[in-house]
């Protein structure tokens, strides 16, 4: 909720990302940032334009193609008292760094009983032509690894006040930014420290008939849908964004579930063993008897990203899809 | 851990380490290892264990000119880095007899050692992991403006990951403090180096612009001596080094490893270049003498420690996933 009070400015999911950066840069001088094309393009996309003036060369630092060495330089940083944030292009590359991420980064505490303050930043989705190796999401993989926090926001807002607490935290965190939502915007207060905690979902609208639980971007559709749903159907829909998907807000996911008695998932990756896929096993775990329906996971259907922008953007869940799969867990009541 | 003070054995400063504290080192390392293998035959280890006797020199030499504000990234077989960078044998023990006074609780064991607070990195599962760790590690001592700098010991296995490429060619390009000390054993787990090496090692980083020399690992002032000249180039600002140990892996590959594809033979000789030999001589008779019964003490009471702790329990594996909050 908004509080009108502050005073609040629309920012771009990728504006909310750089001042992150730039305010938590600016607070700690152990903060870094190290990446391919990172300082001077200033990130493929431009999300981290400014830094390198900012703050130096040794601080934000263009690295070789060397993904291993990538999330390695961030691990010994943290290592050595830095708090070091990675960027690692696509999410599709972090494959890899897949052991430093998984066997490494995740495992330092459990070893060693020492903090890891790492951020390893990459970019998901198939918000580009960018095909089949450059458009996945691989979100749910991550979820399994006892050690590691995953993050993903949906929306300019949570994109800077988790990245901030992410950059604060002191055990590794995988921070996932989602290419399609780059430009999308969002009001975000002007001038204040602005921290959202880890491990808390947002109800971002309240309703009483079914629960949607959106991911990434498919918030925003998974909040039009339930405009619209409300306005067709007159049926009143809530939506909560996980924004943290390890560790998971299970209580205020269940509280919902319970109420509603109907689960919706909707996510940009395939279905199988995916966020969805957990949600609902959480749901059949906790609270089977209370289900009115079954739940139904909204997700892309189980082929590869297309390059084509257009194919690609019809392969990702939309508003409708949302919207029917809502429809469905209301039938015969 | 947090519910476990580090009893951390006093490290010689920097620079000042005689002959007679590396043969003292050393010959800890070996009792050491050799307890552990008594050890694991009474079955007392639930682990892996990968010795490295005969290799002492390489981790004594690598290590006996470190501050403890300096950084090292060990390997699967590390206990001898782990000694001489500043572990404590007693809770090291516990660590490989899965007691809870262990530095993970027991719950980790040899190849999931890490101390950052005296600068152990990591000893590590994964081979060749250690090298993107250690980019970071000396990464941060450039950003922090110290002049700490990193070593990295790896085995001639890992020279054939992809990440040894790549610590190569941003140690060089960013000119980090780092020297990379590749301790050839001559064995690859089951197979010779010759199945697996193409060139010559200690001239992998000639192309980058990184000087490389090649050592007798059996030597430890010949180590030691390397290591000046790469640490002071090193916290001087002027890059990285590499420097390939040559020695011999005495055991098998692990413990339970007869290591019946080597020729007994070729494994008399090299055990007739016994690193301690070496060491032993540079120093009277008498004082290593004395040097040998202390460490008999030392290595009982660290034995006796281990074994009084607590063996780790279910309850201690939920310790040490995230920060406490
Ligand atoms: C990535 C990876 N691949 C394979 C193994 C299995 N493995 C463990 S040790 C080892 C041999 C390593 O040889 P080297 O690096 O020369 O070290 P040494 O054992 O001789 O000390 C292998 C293949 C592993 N632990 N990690």
């Amino acid at each position: 909720m908004t509080d009108i009070s502050v005073e609040t400015r629309p920012l771009k999911f990728w504006q909310g990302v750089n001042q992150a950066l730039v305010e938590e840069m600016e607070r700690d001088e152990n903060v870094v940032l190290v990446g391919e094309d990172v300082a001077r393009p200033g990130g493929p996309y431009g999300v981290t334009r400014g830094l390198l003036d900012k703050f130096g060369d040794l601080r934000v630092r263009d690295t070789p193609i060397s993904e291993a060495v990538l999330v390695g330089l961030g691990i010994g940083g943290a290592g050595v008292g830095l708090r070091p944030v990675v960027e690692v292009m696509f999410f599709d590359f972090a494959m890899i760094a897949m052991d430093q991420i998984v066997n490494q980064a995740a495992k330092f505490r459990y070893f060693s009983g020492a903090d890891m303050p790492l951020v390893i930043r990459t970019m998901c989705g198939a918000g580009g032509p960018n095909g089949a190796q450059h458009s996945q999401n691989f979100e749910a993989w991550y979820c399994g690894v006892p050690g590691l926090k995953v993050v993903m926001p949906s929306n300019a807002l949570d994109a800077k006040g988790l990245l901030k607490s992410s950059i604060r935290d002191n055990d590794p965190v995988l921070f996932i930014e989602t290419l399609g939502l780059l430009t999308q915007r969002r009001d975000v207060p002007v001038g204040e420290d602005l921290l959202i905690p880890l491990g808390v979902a947002d109800i971002r609208r309240e309703g009483s008939d079914v629960t949607v639980v959106a991911i990434g971007r498919l918030v925003d559709r998974a909040l039009e849908a339930a405009e619209r749903l409300q306005e067709e159907d007159g049926i009143s829909v809530e939506v909560i964004d996980p924004r943290t998907l390890s560790p998971l807000d299970t209580e205020t996911i269940l509280e919902s579930v319970r109420r509603t008695g109907r689960l919706v998932t909707a996510q940009e990756a395939t279905a199988p063993c995916s966020v969805g896929s957990e949600l609902v096993a959480l749901a059949a775990e906790s609270c089977l008897s209370e289900l009115k329906a079954a739940p139904i996971r909204v997700a892309s259907p189980f082929v590869n990203v297309p390059t084509p922008l257009p194919l690609a953007e019809e392969r990702a869940p939309g508003v409708e899809d949302v919207m029917s799969a809502v429809r469905e867990t209301m039938q015969g009541s | 851990m947090g519910n476990q003070q580090p009893l951390v054995q006093a490290a010689p400063e920097a620079g000042s380490s005689t002959p007679l504290d590396r043969y003292r080192m050393m010959r800890l390392s070996r009792r050491f290892e050799e307890t552990m293998e008594e050890q694991f035959h009474e079955g007392q280890v639930p682990g892996p264990l990968h010795l490295s006797i005969g290799q002492e020199a390489v981790a004594v030499g690598g290590c006996c000119h470190l501050r403890q504000s300096d950084a090292i990234l060990s390997t699967h077989r590390g206990h001898h880095h782990c000694l001489a960078k500043g572990a404590a044998a007693d809770r090291l023990m516990a660590e490989l007899l899965g007691r809870s006074a262990g530095y993970s609780l027991g719950r980790g064991g040899s190849m999931h050692i890490a101390i950052p607070e005296i600068g152990l990195l990591g000893t590590n599962g994964i081979v060749g992991a250690g090298l993107p760790i250690a980019t970071g590690a000396a990464y941060a001592m450039q950003v922090q403006k110290s002049d700490n700098v990193t070593v990295c010991f790896f085995g001639e296995g890992a020279t054939g990951t992809g990440a040894f490429g790549e610590a190569l060619n941003i140690a060089a390009l960013w000119r980090l403090p780092l020297i990379f000390v590749c301790e050839n054993n001559q064995y690859v787990e089951l197979t010779p180096q010759s199945v697996h090496i193409a060139g010559d090692i200690w001239r992998r980083g000639e192309s980058f612009g990184i000087p490389g020399s090649r050592v007798d690992g059996n030597d430890v002032e010949a180590m030691a001596e390397a290591m000046e000249t790469a640490i002071a180039r090193a916290r001087a600002g002027d890059g990285p080094t590499m420097i390939e140990a040559l020695t011999y892996r005495w055991s098998g590959h692990f413990v339970a490893d007869r290591a019946a594809y080597r020729d007994e033979a070729e494994v008399q000789e090299a055990r007739a270049l016994d690193p301690l030999i070496s060491a032993r001589a540079l120093i009277d008779d008498d004082v290593a003498d004395a040097v040998d019964s202390e460490i008999e003490e030392e290595i009982a009471v660290a034995l006796a420690f281990a074994q009084q702790s607590p063996l780790a329990d279910f309850d201690s594996l939920s310790i040490g996933h995230y920060a406490a909050s």
